[in-house]
């Protein structure tokens, strides 16, 4: 149940070229290695991505509602909906071919080139490490909460939980994947049942009984800039679904798990999301709702059923623990891979003697995970998550244009093959740049200082550590050599 | 198993680097986290840009809250005072155009200069894995 790194000489992705393909100059594979053991199927897959999403939909996305109104934030809702479907599609046929840990990275690396690749490894790491900070923040501001309902004697130090938060997870990822992933797998499950049975519990075939849709739901108060304002935390519904593909390398069959469980992943927070918006916005005012910190459990509390409430302080505990799990584990390995590489130093590309867990890695953020979870509000680690991905995502739509240029179809063999080309890639770049001026609008000099940051890594990089890289090691596949090159 | 390389032909080989070395790059990514992303939420210097409007002696009603609005402020424990601070606290969505291309000049920039900058390093790394040694 631990086991996940071993020595082997098997390949690390299924690609070869296609039947047919002339014969051409092909990059040599390397005989031995260490790889990451192949442990999960198509179900675990669901469940790092839903995993690592889900808490989306009990907490952050609501921020939307604060910057526009609820009619805006179901606009931004259905609008991130397109965005991610894109990104699904784009990332279930790029990661179905470049299975390899690191994800987007190791794709970048083959697509795009190093500093792409190492800008794209920071995305994944900040991305989830801010996701991870704003688990934490909720974990111990829910646990505040209850115990507050609960009228419990005392106070309840809400830091406490969120360092446990961090470290308790840090501990079970250092210890192996199959265990914490299968933990994931059930936790998400009950999570995604707690939405469930909140929808049923507020009787939407009733309106009035429960919900008050009526009375509660406003117009746009922000006017037609909200609903572009919204789109910045419109993305939280589905933020972190391309986290399928950071164990691409741990898949049995990633030609089929990774876009089954990517593809299911989406239907399901689509379903999710529609659900948790129709619920809140029935129950609370939406200047409540758009700052609340845990708004599905004060859903639960606002009808009244102690039994629903305690339900949904369990669900949202899950979510956010499923989602810090999942974060950690994809955080990690983004840095593992990059250390490997020496994007990083090579001392965090170790692999652990008894749990073969890239342990170096996975310790290595926990201090600045309780640095920002215990000091910062959570719309703003949140908004630091959010532009992480999205430029991720930016660069996932052209990515996928040179990946199609330098391999046409039928040069190698794909997993899967995404339908409508280039028109996902445009529609993507699109409203990346929708949520870039989205992201702008209240949080422009945020987006200011993250830019700060990527430039500034990617100057290090250039200047200073690109020299410890062997070139030729950043092409591992065994495809022909790219047109143009 | 390295490239087969052509004789006389040699693939790029990295300095090793020191023990102190990886450490000072590990903690210089951590005080570069800490500058640019920590500092500025810690000195309020970044994040949500917003007004504030004061409502004296508040009620549901001088809030803009219907009945059904206020049972539900009322149900999560709020009195027309604690929600007045939420309530009268709202985004604020002045344009400054200047601000906005100066944005936009940054991010387009900073792709701009990654994907020139990856495809020389790329032509590198093909060359060396294909041809066995980078271009001159």
């Amino acid at each position: 149940m631990t086991s996940t790194l071993r020595p082997t000489a098997e390949p690390l992705a299924p690609s070869s070229a296609a039947p047919g393909t002339p014969t051409v100059e092909l990059a040599p594979e390397k005989s031995k290695r260490i790889a990451l053991l192949r442990v999960l199927g198509p179900g675990h897959v669901w469940a790092l991505g839903v995993g690592i999403v889900l808490v989306g939909e009990f907490m952050g996305w609501n921020f939307a509602v604060g910057k526009g109104g609820p009619v805006a934030a179901l606009a931004a809702c259905w609008l991130a909906g397109i965005l991610y479907t894109c990104v699904a599609m784009i990332d279930s046929e790029i990661t179905s071919t470049v299975a390899a840990a690191g994800g987007q990275y190791a794709q970048a690396k083959h697509i795009i080139g190093p500093l792409a690749a190492f800008n794209v490894g920071l995305y994944l790491v900040m991305a989830y490490t801010m996701l991870e900070v704003s688990n934490a923040i909720v974990t111990g501001d829910l646990i505040e909460a209850f115990a507050h309902s609960l009228h419990l004697e005392g106070t309840v130090d809400k830091r406490a939980f969120m360092v446990l938060t961090v470290v308790a997870l840090a501990f079970l990822n250092y210890r192996g994947v199959l265990a914490t992933l299968t933990l994931n797998l059930v936790i998400t499950s009950a999570a995604f049942a707690a939405i469930v049975v909140l929808f049923l519990a507020a009787q939407p075939w009733a309106p009035g009984a429960v919900l008050q849709h009526e009375g509660l739901l406003v117009g746009l108060p922000y006017g037609s800039l909200g609903i572009l304002a919204a789109m910045h935390f419109g993305l939280w519904f589905y933020l972190g679904i391309e986290g399928t593909t950071q164990a691409a390398e741990e898949v049995r069959s990633p030609a089929r798990a990774l876009p089954l469980g990517t593809m299911t992943g989406m239907m399901t927070l689509l379903i999710a999301a529609t659900l948790t918006w129709y619920v809140s916005t029935g129950l609370m005012p939406w200047e409540y709702l758009g700052q609340a910190v845990t708004p599905l459990y004060d859903a639960a509390r606002l009808t009244g059923s102690r039994w629903l409430e305690l339900f949904l302080f369990l669900g949202t505990l899950f979510a956010t623990v499923a989602s810090a799990n999942g974060c950690i584990n994809d955080a990690s390995r983004a840095w593992f891979a990059m250390g490997r590489d020496r994007y990083m130093p090579v001392w965090f590309g170790a692999v652990h003697p008894t749990y073969r867990t890239p342990y170096r890695a996975i310790v290595f953020f926990v201090p600045i995970a309780i640095l920002f979870a215990v000091s910062t509000p959570l719309d703003q680690t949140i908004t630091l998550s959010i532009l992480s991905g999205l430029l991720g995502y930016t660069l996932m739509a052209i990515s996928i244009v040179l990946f199609r240029r330098k391999w046409p179809l039928g040069t190698i063999q794909r997993g899967y093959v995404h339908p409508l080309h280039p028109l996902p890639a445009i529609l993507l770049l699109v409203l990346c740049t929708v949520t870039y001026l989205a992201v702008y609008l209240g949080y422009g000099t945020q987006l200011l200082a993250m830019m700060a940051f990527y430039i500034t890594a990617s100057a290090w990089f250039v200047l200073h550590r690109y020299k410890y890289v062997r070139r030729g090691d950043q092409f591992t596949m065994p495809w022909p050599k790219p047109r143009g090159y | 198993m390295d490239a087969p390389t052509p004789p006389g032909r040699q693939p790029y080989r990295p300095p090793v680097q020191s023990v102190a070395g990886q450490v000072v790059d590990a903690v210089l990514m951590l005080v570069l986290v800490v500058i640019t992303l920590y500092l500025p939420l810690l000195l309020k210097l970044a994040g949500g840009g917003t007004t504030k409007t004061e409502f004296p002696n508040p009620t549901w009603d001088s809030l803009g809250q219907n009945a059904t609005m206020a049972a539900q402020w009322e149900k999560l424990e709020f009195t027309p005072e604690k929600a007045a601070a939420i309530i009268g606290t709202r985004f604020d969505y002045a344009f400054n155009w200047g601000a906005v291309a100066l944005t936009a000049l940054v991010i387009v920039g900073y792709f701009v200069f990654l994907f020139v900058y990856s495809d020389r390093q790329y032509r590198e790394v093909i060359a060396e894995r294909f041809d066995g040694t980078p271009p001159t």
